[in-house]
This record gives C-alpha cells, sequence and structure tokens, in this order.
C-alpha cells in the first residue's frame, strides 16, 4: 500500500492546526507545525518517488473514495503517481519545505505568524492536490486552491492598499484563465465521456481529428488557462505585482511552484497537445514574445523583486517554448531546474531585503557583499545558474530548450534566435542585480547601514542547499552531446510523452548553437559588470540616449495602461452607460419603484376613513351593523 | 301584566338613545355612560325573555354582562381619567391623535 493521501494530509493538518490554534498556542508551536507539516510531506514523497520508480509502468495509483457519482459519469478522489507528478511532488515539498524553514527566520516578529504559516500549509496542499490528483476535477480543486491561497497571500500585508489591489488583479487575471480551463473540460467530457487523464491521453488521438477543430479548441482553452496561471501574454501582468506578498511567497508561488501548474498542465495532457499543431505552435509563439518581453522590461527595473518577477515570466516563457516544440521533458526539467535557482534568488533577494531593513530598491544598496557573505555567494550561485553559464543547472536545460526550438520538428531557427537573445538579456539583468546589489559603493541609508549583518541559520542553510541544487542540478539531463553519463530527464521520462516526428540537426549544429549562447551570456555578463560595477552612473549615459527606449522598458511596454484603456475603461463605461445607466436604472429600479408607488396611492385613496374620529368610526360601525342585520333578514 | 312588546319597545328605545347618545354627544363621560344605557337595554331585554319563556338562561346572560360592565368601567373610567391628564380636556374630537 502506498498510501499516497498521507502527502496532502499533512499539509492540510498543518493548516488546520496553524490555523485554528496557531494564534493560541503561540509562535512556538506555529514554527514547529508549519515546516514539519511539509518536511513530512516531503520524507513520504521521497518514498512514493522510489516506490513509482520500482512500480510497473511507473505508476501508483490511490482510490480513495467516489466523490461523485451519476450516471455514467463517475469522479473520485484518486491520487496518481507518476514520472511528472513524482517530480512535482519532490520539487513542492522540498522546496516548500525548505521556503518553510526560511519563513521562520524572515517572518520572525510579523503579527499575522500563525496565518503565514497557515496560508503556506494551504497553498502546499492545494498545489499537492493539483499535481496528485487524477482527473481534471481533482486537478481544478488544486487550480483554484492555490489561486485562493495566492490571493491571501499577496494580500497578507492587506492594510497595504497595494497589497490588497495586487491580490484582487492576481486573483481576476487567473479567473480569466480559471474560464478556459472549464471550458475545455467540459469540451472534454463531451468528446471522450470522461475527465481522467489516463483516459483521455490513452484515447485522444483516435477519438479526436489530428488538427481538427475541436482539439485545437480543447487545448486553446486549456492554454488560455495556463497563460493564466502561469503568468504569459496576454495574463502575465499580475505576476509582477504579486510581489506585493512577503519574500517568502513571491519564492515559493510566484517562481517554485503555483506558476509552473500551467506547465504542468500542458505536460500532463501532452497526447492531446500534439494533436494540435495550431495550438503547439501558439503556445511556443506566446513563450517566446513572453520570454523577450520579460527580460525587456527587467533590464530597466530597480525594485529587486520587479526584475526577479519578469525573470519569472521570462523563464516561464522558456518552459512554454519547449512545450511548444515538443519538447515537454526539456521543459519540465527547466522547471525544475529553475525552481531551485530562482526559489533561491528569491530567498537570497528576501535576506537582502531584510538585512537593509525592508528596502527593496536597488539604488539604496550596493556593496553588501562584505556585510552578506552567505546570501552573496549564493545568490552569486543563482544568477551563474539562470544565466546559463557552463555547468550549472540553468545551462543544461535552457540550452536543451534552445537546442528542441531549433531541432524539434516544430520548432524554427526564429524561435531559437528570440530563445537566445533572452538569455543573453537574462545574464545582463541578473548581473545587473547582482553589482547594484553587492558591488560598487554603499547607496544604503547611513543609519541603516551601521546595523546591517547576515540572516540567522534559519535564513542562510535553505539559501546554501538550494545553491548546491541550482549548481548540481542540471547533471540530471546533461544533453547527448557531451557523451558523459547519459541524459538523465530522458531515461526518466521515457516513455511518457507524446511522442513528435523526428526532428533535423546534427551535432555539430548542436555545439556551434551552445557555444553561441554561452559567449553570448558572457559577453552579457561582460556587459552588466561594465556598465553597473560602480552604480547607475555610467548606465544614466547610455539611457539618456536611448530615452524612449528606457521608459518604454520602465514603464514595462504600457501593458497595463494598455489594458486599461482597452478593457477597463470600455468595461466602466458600458457598466456606468449601459448596465447601469440604462437597464439598473430603467428596468430594475423601476419595476421596484413602481410597486411602491401602488402600494402607496392604493393606502392614499383609502386613508381619509382613517381619521382619528372615534365617533366616525362608531357611525360607520352601526350602519355596518344595520346593514348586516338587514341582509340577514 | 305588562304585554312583552311594551317592555321590548323600552329596551328598543333606550338602546337607540344610547347609540345616538355614543354618535353625537361629544363629552367623553356622556358616551360612556351611553354605552352603559345600550348594555342595560339589552339586559331589559334578556330579562324580558326570561320571564316570557320561563327560562333562567337569560338571567344568567344578565349577570355576566353586569360584570363585564363593571370591569369595562374601571377600566374605561380609568383611560378617560388619564386621557384627561394629558390632554386637559373631555371633548372626544381632541381625541384623534391615532391615526396615519
Amino acid at each position: 500500500m502506498s498510501q499516497i493521501w498521507l502527502v496532502p494530509a499533512f499539509p492540510l493538518l498543518g493548516f488546520i492546526l496553524n490555523g485554528f490554534f496557531g494564534k493560541r498556542f503561540g509562535t512556538h508551536f506555529v514554527t514547529f507545525v508549519g515546516p514539519l507539516a511539509v518536511g513530512m510531506a516531503f520524507a513520504q514523497s521521497l518514498v512514493l518517488f522510489f516506490q513509482m520508480l520500482e512500480a510497473e509502468g511507473n505508476v501508483l495509483n490511490e482510490h480513495l473514495y467516489t466523490w461523485i457519482a451519476s450516471g455514467n459519469f463517475e469522479a473520485g478522489i484518486n491520487f496518481t503517481v507518476d514520472q511528472l507528478s513524482g517530480l512535482y511532488l519532490l520539487i513542492i515539498t522540498g522546496v516548500g519545505f525548505l521556503i518553510h524553514v526560511y519563513s521562520v527566520g524572515y517572518m520572525k516578529g510579523e503579527s499575522g505568524y500563525y496565518r503565514f504559516f497557515a496560508y503556506l500549509n494551504l497553498f502546499v496542499f492545494f498545489m499537492l492536490l493539483l499535481v496528485l490528483g487524477d482527473s481534471f476535477l481533482l486537478m481544478f480543486v488544486g487550480w483554484e486552491g492555490v489561486g485562493l491561497c495566492s490571493y491571501l497571500l499577496i494580500g497578507y500585508y492587506f492594510e497595504k492598499d497595494s497589497a490588497a489591489e495586487a491580490a484582487k488583479k492576481a486573483f481576476l487575471f487567473n479567473r480569466v484563465g480559471d474560464f478556459g480551463v472549464l471550458s475545455a473540460v467540459l469540451l472534454i467530457f463531451l468528446s471522450f465521456g470522461s475527465i481522467e487523464f489516463a483516459t483521455v491521453n490513452a484515447e485522444a488521438a483516435t477519438r479526436l481529428e489530428f488538427g481538427g477543430p475541436l482539439v485545437t479548441a480543447i487545448t486553446l482553452l486549456l492554454f488560455l488557462g495556463a497563460t493564466g496561471k502561469s503568468a504569459q501574454i496576454p495574463l502575465f501582468v499580475w505576476l509582477p505585482d504579486a510581489m506585493e506578498g512577503p519574500t517568502p511567497v513571491s519564492a515559493l508561488i510566484h517562481a517554485a511552484t503555483m506558476v509552473t501548474a500551467g506547465l504542468y498542465m500542458v505536460a500532463r495532457l501532452s497526447h492531446l497537445f500534439v494533436l494540435a499543431p495550431f495550438t503547439m505552435n501558439v503556445i511556443a509563439v506566446v513563450g517566446a514574445t513572453t520570454a523577450i518581453l520579460a527580460a525587456t522590461i527587467a533590464i530597466t527595473q530597480t525594485d529587486i523583486k520587479r526584475v526577479l518577477a519578469y525573470s519569472t515570466v521570462s523563464q516561464l516563457g522558456y518552459m512554454f517554448i519547449a512545450m511548444g516544440v515538443g519538447a515537454f521533458g526539456a521543459g519540465v526539467f527547466h522547471v525544475m531546474t529553475h525552481a531551485f535557482f530562482k526559489a533561491l534568488l528569491f530567498l537570497g533577494s528576501g535576506s537582502v531585503i531584510l538585512a537593509i531593513h525592508h528596502e527593496q530598491d536597488m539604488r539604496k544598496m550596493g556593496a553588501l557583499k562584505n556585510k552578506l557573505p552567505i546570501t552573496y555567494v549564493t545568490m552569486l550561485l543563482g544568477t551563474l545558474a539562470i544565466s546559463g553559464i557552463p555547468f550549472f543547472s540553468g545551462f543544461f536545460s535552457k540550452d536543451e530548450i534552445l537546442w528542441k526550438a531549433f531541432s524539434s520538428s516544430f520548432g524554427s531557427p526564429w524561435l531559437w534566435f528570440v530563445g537566445f537573445l533572452t538569455a543573453g538579456m537574462t545574464a545582463f539583468y541578473m548581473f545587473r542585480m547582482i553589482y547594484l546589489t553587492f558591488h560598487g559603493d554603499s547607496r544604503v541609508d547611513s543609519h541603516v547601514a551601521k546595523h546591517v549583518r547576515e540572516s540567522p541559520l534559519s535564513i542562510t542553510l535553505p539559501l546554501v542547499i538550494l545553491a548546491a541544487l541550482a549548481v548540481i542540478g542540471g547533471f540530471f539531463g546533461v544533453p547527448h552531446v557531451f557523451h558523459v553519463i547519459p541524459n538523465g530527464i530522458e531515461v526518466y521520462f521515457h516513455d511518457f510523452f507524446a511522442e513528435i516526428p523526428a526532428g533535423h540537426g546534427n551535432v555539430s549544429t548542436e555545439w556551434t548553437l551552445m557555444i553561441l549562447s554561452v559567449i553570448f551570456a558572457l559577453f552579457s555578463w561582460f556587459m552588466a559588470s561594465r556598465l553597473y560595477h560602480s552604480g547607475f552612473e555610467i548606465a544614466s549615459g547610455l539611457r539618456s540616449k536611448w530615452e524612449w527606449a528606457y521608459q518604454l522598458s520602465l514603464n514595462k511596454w504600457y501593458v497595463d495602461e494598455l489594458y486599461n484603456s482597452l478593457i477597463i475603461q470600455p468595461g466602466r463605461l458600458l457598466s456606468t452607460h449601459l448596465l447601469w445607466g440604462l437597464f439598473d436604472q430603467n428596468v430594475i429600479d423601476r419595476a421596484v419603484n413602481t410597486t411602491g408607488a401602488v402600494a402607496r396611492s392604493v393606502g392614499n385613496t383609502i386613508r381619509p376613513f382613517q381619521n382619528g374620529l372615534i365617533q366616525n368610526y362608531a357611525l360607520i360601525f352601526t350602519i355596518g351593523t344595520f346593514l348586516i342585520l338587514w341582509y340577514m333578514t | 301584566m305588562i304585554p312583552i312588546e311594551h317592555i321590548l319597545l323600552l329596551s328598543a328605545l333606550l338602546f337607540i338613545i344610547g347609540v345616538l347618545g355614543v354618535m353625537l354627544r361629544r363629552n367623553v363621560i356622556v358616551i360612556f355612560m351611553s354605552i352603559e344605557l345600550m348594555l342595560n337595554a339589552v339586559n331589559l331585554s334578556f330579562v324580558t325573555f326570561a320571564r316570557s319563556l320561563d327560562s333562567m338562561t337569560g338571567v344568567v346572560f344578565i349577570f355576566f354582562i353586569i360584570v363585564v360592565a363593571a370591569a369595562e368601567a374601571v377600566v374605561g373610567l380609568s383611560i378617560i381619567l388619564s386621557i384627561f391628564r394629558t390632554r386637559k380636556t373631555l371633548n372626544i374630537d381632541e381625541f384623534n391623535i391615532l391615526k396615519w
């Protein structure tokens, strides 16, 4: 018996204990329960992971109970651990556990300490539900649940207007995506009569016509949901605003786990998606566009967390490129390495923010490397990983994606070129962040600067562990061309994803492209070091020459303004003039008012009879009596 | 022996005087007395029928009516008294605030 249900049960228990009793039992209790719940889930996930590797067909199934049974439709609480959800389990609980430990140090002394851990536990629970569920229904419960927890945690500082606004924004943008998922699930149920992943994947090729309108519609709607959760164009604008939440939340939800839910769904349904080449192209193009757009924005941001947020959007775009060219394994591989180094970078930035008293503006940082040595070294390792410097984890996963974008039968040199440009820009803005934060002259407020010291062990320990993972995590999937060790990720995902027609390209091309991207990354590093090694002075000269481009990037391509004028303002006009002014006031209000007016006019007519003169009443009474008597005789 | 018609006629006359008194007089005390007059007019017809039919039922009714009238007099007079204390008048046309 595999006991899969234990994995989500631990965080759920943690949520109940922290949420209902955390306030009464105090911070020590919460500190103990919160991380332990996720730690236990991690231990159980490890056990399950190895059981899954041993199991026949690499699948563990568990039926808890039948949730809904109606006619020939049946939806149960069924959990499945296979190659994909097994890996996700380890990422969620492993990285999640480290972030819980980190939060103990980071959130120390916050008034809502117990509330924070309760939400975090609840989030982990829903995320586990999302990846463990064997049907759309259970996945959707988790899908909505993580959206809810994201809302709660972004709005953790709900007394701040900006945080409350950001929480609402995230929730609403996710709603748009959820609409897509729900419609797709309905279409799938209509065409398959089942909403189980296994059935859908197995029967997709026989039930749906290759490239037909139905499968294209289903996959496009699913992808709309994925863009909402995974912050792709057109629904990406919520993620940078989500940085209003505490930093561990940014690391856990908005870098490592929840935002990869969209990718999880695409990967999970790979057999469905390969039937719709049009959708695959859309995914790849959207991913590429998002990747480069977010990268251009990240270059000029001055808020350290916003740089990382746009970098997350950009990296998620990468993963969607991989999905779109049919390299599902490479995409999931990048999910894994990205979880390591992006969680690390976020936690590192949190350590910096904590050290300089909750200042996030890089214009007020600088020269922190000697004061925060552990944070500096670990963040530098994370930066090397994300920039694709050889032999760090990001190098392997990013290169695999770039190669697949070039060589796959769904790929094209253009996709590769956009990814290549993005990779260079990634290296540039990441090193820009490192130089501005840790090098040059100190721009920290003088009275804050005196108190800067390295964060406590509960913060630095997760940083060190994540840094180690960010460095070595890539050896899980070394490309074939190295001929050193087999590509672990391909062995692991053997026969799991849908096969796509073989691509083209040979070994020498792969080497060339790889060396090109490494050179570009190193060149970007060099440029960043030249421009930003001593603060903003050198860069500001360049900025004045390219003022329009600078403004475009700084203002995020005016996407928020565009949405405001295209959707919000017309919506508001429609509401005020048509819905409210015309319909509400003229139909609903009028109906209500008329009902009142009728009652009032009837009352007005009868009212004179009640004139308060008792003798009048007596007269009417007497006349009435005589009338009755007259009638009766 | 007085014929029953005469007594009933007297009873009806008394009752109509009472009704007219209630409807026409302005003084609350007089109206109240008129109500008592109506009750006693009814009593008179009850006792008339009791005697002519040689039945005790009508007499029993009279006792009920007298008791109820006594209770009603207590309540009614105290209401009139407290109204007089606040309004300083016994004119029934002034007591017209209980309306819309």
